[in-house]
């Protein structure tokens, strides 16, 4: 192959290259664009302040209060509860065992498992669970089915920070006569307490933003939830059937809907992005 | 010294950020010679290899001035082509990098980017690099083996034919021999001893006493500084820098 | 702690269960072979076959991949070995930003561009007659969706092939794109495949996104412009009606229960391909 044909190969692939990622940066702006710019015109203050009024799904006035605070209420209990789960099981597995032992095999895989199924499944196992123990359709069942959908990806982002922690500061602690359960505590946990705050935000995202997961659990309300036991609008669902109906000023706000969201996310992403960076800054080597 | 050096290097000074690595490094380097640069580790002798076959282009902020002649041709002149420059040098790394590629194609991988289409011609020179290397006779009926079994003895010696295989000038060497065992260490040595005839061998170990046992011309390098350099038997016996003798003497190591 | 390690197998496990059981019940009315291969979805007149939902899943998902393989790979080289530092460092954010955006979002912008874009000006070019709810669109919607799945981990499948490795490729006179082919993407290649695999898995079990641009027809597609009905999307849509009919529960969930099971094969292959790209770097 002559030196010029090289040359020239390389010279398409960069071109192809530089296309694709210009797509993919293009298309998250296009998406990021568009949901505000379509958006701008509903985008009142109302909207963050009001619950809906005037019957039938999303009324013409008002505004989506009720799916704010259902959807926070909703990631808040479940993101607590899913925390509560994971942390013990990925401390256990960081130092408690050996990376290799047969059991933390096995529970990393039970875990992998979990964090690939889709949320569809869990909506409908949540769905199950639901009418076996005779519970309706309301904020406690959709913070059950969120913290299940939760707990894999809070646990993978959880391993992947205490496990960085280096055997040789366990040992250290270990024979200066801690015990396990101390070592855990103060040793590893606040070596990765910004780590694990991250996994915390990730896992809080990832609940806010979905929708199928609460589909069949949660509910929906016009209103903002009072009890585990009322139903509680979110804010997917409630951008899902604002843009269902045949009012174009209810679609209207199914743009804004969709723009508090994306903003919501996205100021959880930067908080994650800015503690992570943070624990790359004090992380001991 | 010997006539026409095939190798110049003119007041080199590499850093990488603001941490200066290389300061004002001039050298000759003889033709069909081979040199070997000493020195403590951390002090430069990679980057200087590296700066040889202009490796470092890849790295991130780096600054090179100055200037490293191949035959009287300045590598570093803009629009010179790198991968004619990288032809000419073959490298032989500290810790065997074979191509994740069966042992044929290994060899087979530098005539056939060069454009040799011929089946038969790289068959040829796969076998003649191999036969050289005296590991035709171990691995000829395993040719389409993947390369990475091969024990790591056997896999220095064939990145050492592959890098033959383009037919170089210049042979370098980045600690060649010091993730092998002593006796792969022995055959390596040997075989650059035996290529000098036909190529310049640059060598960078930290290990004294291979020094002594292949160099023709040392270098000493010690904190990106170029202290002494000369024929090997003059330098071992009398080195003129204290720091050079510290180094020999095991003081600074 | 130990009793509460064995939480994740658990919920595996029940969540097999819970499914299976609920499946019982259609599953003793009629063969499994004539849900999984029959065409006919009525459910009022007991018409349960699931083909053309795993059909149209299939559709969707395969093209979506088709959009998605190639420019995800060729961004991941790009990023990895010939972007500037700057680039690399402001992309990353802008990838895993894209990673974020929930599924009704996209959804919501598929309704807004992509559906009229292909119901007005791509299905037209082609001589076909679309309303731009269709298979095209969802694939468009999804590959977007999984550019960040495919990408992030080729990134690190890249990241985990030595420098040392380039270097030696280089030395030998090779270009830096002759050297991406024959030794990055050579060694990374058991990775790449289960990029590829997850981003497979991840698009079949989409659901919000692609329900609201795909159009929700039970029929077989049969081009690109056609409507379908992905599985994610039935379990979805048929949420309040699936009490009052008989057995259309024990369908639904037995629809849930062979998204599940696809799912978990594809992302066990993935983890093997990624377990052995490991085993080689240690």
């Amino acid at each position: 192959m002559g030196f010029r044909r090289r040359k020239y190969e390389e010279r398409i692939f960069r071109v192809l290259m530089l296309g694709a990622t210009a797509v993919v940066v293009g298309s998250l702006l296009l998406i990021l664009g568009t949901v505000v710019i379509k958006a701008w015109p509903a985008l009142k203050l109302d909207m963050i302040l009001k619950t809906p009024r005037g019957g039938y799904y999303m009324g013409k006035e008002g505004g989506i209060l009720n799916a704010i605070l259902g959807s926070l209420y909703l990631a808040s209990g479940a993101t607590f509860l899913a925390l509560l789960l994971s942390l013990p099981i990925v401390l256990y597995l960081n130092v408690y065992t050996r990376r290799k032992s047969a059991w933390a095999v096995q529970v990393r895989f039970a875990l992998d498992v979990l964090w690939g199924v889709p949320s569809i499944v869990y909506g409908a196992f949540g769905f199950i669970v639901m009418v076996l123990i005779g519970l309706r359709a309301s904020l406690l069942a959709g913070i059950i089915t969120v913290a299940l959908l939760e707990l894999p990806i809070m646990a993978r982002a959880m391993d992947e920070v205490i496990r960085l922690v280096p055997q040789a500061l366990k040992d250290a602690s270990a024979s200066l006569g801690a015990t396990r359960l101390e070592t855990a505590f103060k040793v590893v946990l606040r070596q990765c307490l910004p780590g694990l705050l991250t996994a915390v935000l990730i896992a809080f995202g990832r609940g806010v933003g979905d929708a199928a997961s609460v589909l069949f659990t949660a509910g929906f309300t016009d209103s903002v939830p009072t009890s585990l036991f009322q139903p509680a609008a979110t804010l997917p669902l409630a951008i899902f059937f604002q843009l269902g109906t045949p009012f174009p000023e209810v679609q209207q706000r199914a743009y804004a809907s969709a723009a508090l969201l994306t903003f919501l996310i996205l100021i959880i992403s930067l908080a994650a992005r800015a503690l992570s960076r943070k624990l790359r800054k004090h992380t001991l080597k | 010294m010997t006539p026409e050096p095939h190798l110049r290097i003119r007041d080199l000074s590499v850093a990488f950020g603001a941490q200066s690595v290389l300061k004002n490094v001039s050298l000759d380097v003889p033709d069909r010679k081979i040199t070997v640069i000493i020195g403590p580790s951390g002090c430069g002798k990679t980057t200087l290899l590296k700066s040889l076959n202009r490796l470092l282009d890849s790295v991130d902020d780096v600054t090179i001035t100055g200037g490293i002649f191949v035959d009287d041709e300045d590598i570093y002149a803009p629009g010179v082509d790198v991968t004619r420059i990288r032809k000419k040098m073959g490298l032989l790394s500290q810790k065997p990098q074979v191509l994740p590629m069966s042992i044929f194609d290994n060899i087979a991988y530098g005539p056939r980017i060069h454009g040799l289409r011929d089946g038969k011609a790289v068959a040829a020179i796969v076998e003649r690099e191999l036969r050289s290397a005296g590991l035709w006779d171990e691995v000829k009926d395993r040719l389409h083996a993947p390369a990475s079994r091969l024990s790591v003895g056997q896999q220095q010696r064939l990145c050492l034919a592959r890098g033959l295989a383009v037919e170089p000038e210049i042979i370098l060497g980045d600690e060649p021999t010091s993730a092998l065992d002593p006796q792969s260490s022995r055959i390596v040595e040997q075989r650059l001893i035996e290529l000098k005839a036909g190529y310049t061998v640059i060598v960078v170990t930290h290990i004294l006493r291979q020094a002594r046992r292949i160099a023709d011309y040392i270098a000493f390098l010690y904190l990106g500084e170029l202290v002494e350099h000369g024929p090997a038997a003059e330098v071992f016996a009398r080195p003129r820098d204290p720091r050079t003798r510290a180094y020999l003497t095991g003081e600074i190591s | 702690m130990l009793l509460l390690t064995a939480l994740p197998g658990l919920v595996v496990g029940l969540i097999l269960l819970g499914l299976l059981l609920k499946s019982r019940g259609i599953l003793a009315m009629k063969p499994l072979s004539a849900l999984l291969f029959g065409s006919d979805w009525h459910p009022l007149k007991g018409g349960f076959g699931l083909f053309p939902f795993l059909v149209g899943t299939l559709w969707v998902t395969l093209a979506a991949m088709i959009l998605a393989v190639p420019i995800s790979l060729l961004t991941a080289v790009y990023l990895s070995e010939y972007a500037p530092r700057i680039v690399r460092s402001a992309a990353k954010p802008l990838i895993d930003l894209l990673s974020g955006i929930p599924s009704v979002v996209f959804g919501v912008w598929g309704v807004l561009l992509v559906v009229p874009f292909v119901g007005r000006v791509v299905a037209p070019l082609f001589g076909v007659y679309s309303s731009g709810y269709s298979i095209l669109a969802g694939a468009v919607v999804l590959a977007i969706m999984i550019f960040p799945t495919i990408i992030l981990v080729c990134l690190e499948v890249f990241a985990s092939v030595s420098q040392d490795l380039r270097d030696t490729s280089l030395a030998l006179g090779a270009t830096k794109w002759e050297t991406v082919k024959h030794v990055v993407l050579r060694k990374g290649a058991g990775g790449i495949i289960a990029a590829v695999v997850l981003g497979f898995s991840r698009a079949f079990g989409e659901t919000m996104a692609v329900l609201m641009v795909v159009g929700n027809v039970a029929k077989v597609p049969h081009s690109l412009f056609d409507s379908a009905y992905p599985l994610p999307a039935l379990i979805a849509n048929n949420y309040g009606e699936m009490m009052s009919i008989p057995l259309y529960d024990s369908a639904i969930m037995l629809s849930a229960l062979v998204l599940f099971l696809i799912v978990l094969v594809f992302n066990l292959a993935a983890r093997v391909f990624l377990t052995r790209v490991e085993k080689k770097v240690e």
